[in-house]
């Protein structure tokens, strides 16, 4: 006497020794089973893939997606990209930075450090950096220094830093090199910002 | 007879120097035509810097094969305890050893005559007398058939470095080597079987002078003209012979590790790569003495062209000698670097996909090729 149940596990027993049926099974045309056409169909591609390629080395021109890193900067960073930092500049070329130290008690990874001065001279930016130094063996580039600065004095831009080394002693960018971006000659991105009631001022 | 020995010790240093040369050239070439096919620069940091200057020659990461070679050596040599010692040490040699030995009876150029060719040097012309040398190392009659034997030999080194190895890795690895080895060893000899029916010939010298005609007046004689379906049947198994994508299954890593030579580290391990290089060129080698008309161009003897308009064009002897030894080796390049693209372009199979793709598909092939050819050359007779 066989119950429901047995009978369904003979049938499944009996059912395990043919080949499995799959619901997603390919389903070709003799045309593509028999392999060799759809062989010589792959070997167009990528042979054509080659040749486009190799003349286009041929000829001058580069004939690969990758980059050259580091010695070839990508052209297609999006503008918004955060890649490096810069500290703006006071029209004197001093930093807009007053070492309020906010970037680096928001700085997730903790990598910026600032030594703070007092410049006696300039009594209404007392407080200056003697030294802004970041660790861009550590930054994880998530921008909330740019978002925490309330002078508008660390911004990020598109390039990334050209920091490839051996030794992670060497991946710090100190202020002399975080100060090359002048916002005066930059149309796209001036400093202070189209409309501020700053702009006006200096106006 | 010194003479004989002369040539003979030139001929090797020659296949010395192109083979593993070949070999070397091949990692790079396979390194930058899969990176090209890739849409990638391949590799291009390794240098060697001109002493005493700064001038770094990267030359396209040519270098890399040559650094690959140089880790090799200096790596340390780890072996793992392993219960035959011997069969251990010698595995890697009893494969590398038959692919070199392969291309002893291969003709890499037609006829040296030392005595008309070197007349610019008559005490050397003189010491040759009028002797001629096919371009070959071994110039026997049973050329095809050392091919076979020795291209054979290479299985037993894979078996035995998967035995001795005591890892059921390299067991397996050893044990689809010799099952795929085996399957496709019989498929090329069958293909081969009607090409030796059409020439009448196993002597590899002679198989190259009778695909310098034409055929129909207009096509060049060449073996992939009468035989074009053998072409694909041996190249298929020639490059299933020699154990790369799609045919790896000995050495599948994602299965096996590294298949038969997982213990084997440094040199060993290096011996296995810089077989399977050098193979790929012994395979191309064989593939354009068969079928692709040797080392001579379509309509091409050893005296100049002849060609199917009537016209004949003499050549001096030492310039076509010249133009056939350049013609060989660019030949040999280009289908080695066919296969790269075929190994680039096509997925791994199944192990049983494997087998059943040899036995149902290619044997039956090969035995209808066979069969259609007796029959062709029965009636023709």
């Amino acid at each position: 006497m066989t119950t429901p149940a047995t009978t369904e596990r003979t049938t499944a027993r009996a059912a395990s020794h043919q080949r499995p049926q799959y619901w997603n099974a390919p389903r070709m045309s003799w045309y593509e089973s028999f392999y060799l056409f759809e062989v010589l169909r792959g070997l167009y591609i990528t042979g054509a893939v080659f040749t486009r390629n190799m003349w286009k080395w041929c000829t001058g021109r580069k004939g690969a997606l990758t980059a050259y890193y580091p010695e070839e900067i990508r052209a297609d960073y999006a503008a918004h990209n955060r890649g490096k930092h810069v500290l703006t500049q006071r029209e004197d070329g001093s930093p807009q930075c007053v070492a309020c130290n906010l970037c680096a008690t928001v700085c997730p990874a903790k990598v910026i450090e600032i030594e703070a001065a007092l410049d006696p001279h300039d009594p209404i930016h007392p407080k200056y950096p003697a030294s802004f130094a970041i660790d861009y063996s550590r930054c994880i580039f998530c921008g909330l220094c740019v978002e925490a600065c309330p002078e508008d004095a660390i911004r990020m831009v598109k390039e990334v830093p050209a920091l490839p080394g051996e030794d992670r002693d060497t991946m710090w960018l100190a202020r002399e090199e975080l100060l090359t971006w002048s916002p005066r000659r930059d149309v796209e991105k001036p400093y202070p910002p189209r409309g501020s009631s700053r702009q006006q001022d200096a106006a | 007879m010194i003479q004989d020995l002369v040539i003979c010790l030139l001929f090797i240093a020659y296949a010395l120097a192109v083979l593993p040369g070949l070999g070397t050239v091949l990692t790079w070439v396979e390194r930058k035509q899969a990176a090209i096919m890739a849409d990638r620069i391949g590799a291009n940091r390794c240098y060697v810097r001109l002493p005493f200057t700064d001038y770094k020659m990267v030359w396209m990461g040519l270098f890399h094969g040559l650094a690959d070679g140089l880790k090799m050596i200096v790596k340390e040599d780890w072996k793992p305890k392993v219960h035959d010692d011997f069969a251990y040490m010698i595995a890697p040699w009893v494969t590398f050893a038959p692919v070199l030995l392969v291309f002893a009876v291969i003709p890499f150029g037609g006829t040296f005559t030392p005595g008309e060719m070197l007349s610019a040097f008559p005490s050397i012309a003189q010491w040759f007398g009028d002797k001629s040398y096919p371009l070959q190392i071994a110039p026997l009659n049973a050329g095809l058939l050392i091919v076979f034997a020795f291209s054979g030999i290479t299985v037993i080194g894979a078996m035995l470095a998967g035995w001795s190895s005591s890892n059921k890795f390299s067991l397996l690895g050893g044990l689809r080597a010799g099952s795929q080895m085996i399957s496709y060893e019989l498929v090329m000899g069958l293909t081969v079987l009607g090409l030796i029916l059409v020439y009448g010939s196993v002597d590899l010298v002679e198989i190259v002078h009778k695909q310098s005609g034409t055929v129909l007046g207009f096509l060049p004689a060449w073996g992939v003209v009468y035989q074009p379906f053998a072409a694909i049947l041996f190249l298929t198994a020639a490059m299933a012979e020699n154990r790369r994508i799609p045919f790896d299954l000995p050495e599948a890593e994602s299965e096996l590790i590294c298949g038969y030579f997982t213990e084997y580290s440094a040199m060993k391990m290096g011996l296995f790569m810089f077989a399977e290089f050098i193979e790929i060129a012994i395979v191309s080698a064989l593939f354009v003495t068969l079928f692709l008309g040797g080392y001579n161009l379509p309509f091409m003897t050893d005296t100049g062209f002849k060609l199917p308009s009537g016209r004949v064009i003499e050549m001096s002897a030492g310039g076509i000698l010249l133009l056939q030894m350049l013609v060989f080796l660019a030949k040999v390049f280009l289908l080695c670097s066919f296969q790269i693209l075929i190994r680039w372009t096509l997925p791994r199979f199944r192990y049983d996909q494997l087998l059943r793709f040899a036995w149902r598909f290619l044997f039956p092939l090969a035995m209808v090729n066979l069969t259609v050819t007796a029959a062709v050359a029965w009636v023709l007779q």
